[in-house]
C-alpha cells in the first residue's frame, strides 16, 4: 500500500535537516540546496509507489535526492556557462594519510602530532575539504560520515554494489585527507607538527 | 601469536570498516586484539576515530521554519 500524504509529510520533515544538509554540500550553493530538496520531494511523491516499507524512507530519500542532484547537474552542465567538476587524481592503491604523515612512533606517549593537527582543524577546514571532493567521493562521505548510513544503506542509496561503497569511502578518505593537508600547510599549521 | 591473530597490514585494511562498525564479529574481535597490542594502530584507529567524529560534527539538523512552512506547503499542493 502506498505512504499516504500525512505519513510522507512527517517522514520528509523528520529528515528535512539532513536533506538541507546533504543538499547544501552537494550543491555547493543554498538556493540550488532548497530547490534542489524541494524538487526531490515532489519526485518522491510522485513514485511513491516504489517505497517498500516506511522503515526505509530514510535510504530512499536520500537516493531520489541524489538521483534529481545527478540529473539536473547533468542538465546544467549541457549549458555552456557552466563549468563541468574537474575529477582530481588521487592514488587508489595508496589513499593519502595524515596520520601517516606525523606520526612519531618514537615520541613520548603524550607527544602526539596526528591530535594535535585534528585539535587545529576548524569547521570551515573540514567544509572547504568536502566542498573540493569530487562529487562521487563527497556523497560517500557525506553519508558515512555525517549522515552516519551503514555501508548496505549507502550502496541502496546510490545503487552501487557495498564492495564499491567500502573502495569509494577508502579513496574518498584518502582524498579529504590530502585536501585538509593542504589546507593546514597553506594556514601554516603543520609548522609546529610537521617537519 | 594465535592463529587468527592478524598483522599490522591486515588490521590496516580493516580499520576503516572497523570504524565505522561494519565488521563481522570474528574480524572485529581479532582487529581488537590487534589494537590491544599494537600501539601505532591503536594510534591510527584514534585518528581516524576523531576524523570522523569531527565530520559528524558538521551535521546539523538546522532548518529554519521558514523552510519548514515551505516544505509543508508544497506538499499539501501534492
Amino acid at each position: 500500500m502506498a505512504i499516504t500524504k500525512d505519513v510522507f509529510e512527517s517522514e520528509v520533515l523528520a529528515i528535512l535537516g539532513r536533506l538541507n544538509g546533504v543538499a547544501r554540500r552537494l550543491t555547493r550553493n543554498d538556493a540550488d540546496a532548497q530547490d534542489l530538496v524541494a524538487e526531490s520531494i515532489a519526485r518522491a511523491w510522485c513514485a511513491r509507489g516504489s517505497l517498500a516499507q516506511t522503515s526505509a524512507f530514510r535510504a530512499w530519500m536520500f537516493r531520489i535526492l541524489h538521483n534529481t542532484f545527478i540529473s539536473e547537474r547533468r542538465r546544467a552542465m549541457a549549458r555552456p556557462h557552466v563549468e563541468p567538476l574537474i575529477e582530481g587524481e588521487y592514488d587508489d592503491q595508496h589513499p593519502f594519510s595524515i596520520f601517516e604523515r606525523l606520526h612519531q612512533p618514537f615520541l613520548l606517549w603524550f607527544d602526539n602530532r596526528e591530535q594535535e593537527f585534528l585539535d587545529k582543524l576548524m569547521r570551515e577546514d573540514l567544509e572547504r575539504a568536502l566542498a573540493a571532493l569530487p562529487e562521487h567521493y563527497r556523497i560517500v562521505v557525506l553519508l558515512a560520515d555525517l549522515e552516519e548510513f551503514t555501508y548496505g544503506e549507502i550502496a541502496d542509496t546510490l545503487q552501487i554494489p557495498i564492495g564499491t561503497v567500502r573502495s569509494r569511502l577508502a579513496r574518498a578518505r584518502g582524498a579529504l585527507q590530502e585536501t585538509l593537508w593542504g589546507l593546514a600547510r597553506d594556514r601554516g599549521l603543520l609548522a609546529r607538527t610537521a617537519p | 601469536m594465535a592463529a587468527n591473530d592478524i598483522n599490522c597490514e591486515e588490521a590496516l585494511k580493516q580499520l576503516l570498516a572497523f570504524i565505522d562498525h561494519e565488521l563481522a564479529d570474528g574480524d572485529r574481535e581479532s582487529l581488537e586484539r590487534h589494537l590491544r597490542a599494537c600501539r601505532s594502530c591503536f594510534s591510527r584507529a584514534e585518528f581516524e576515530r576523531h576524523l570522523k567524529g569531527k565530520l559528524r560534527a558538521l551535521a546539523s539538523d538546522d532548518t529554519s521554519g521558514t523552510t519548514r512552512d515551505r516544505i509543508k506547503a508544497l506538499i499539501h499542493t501534492f
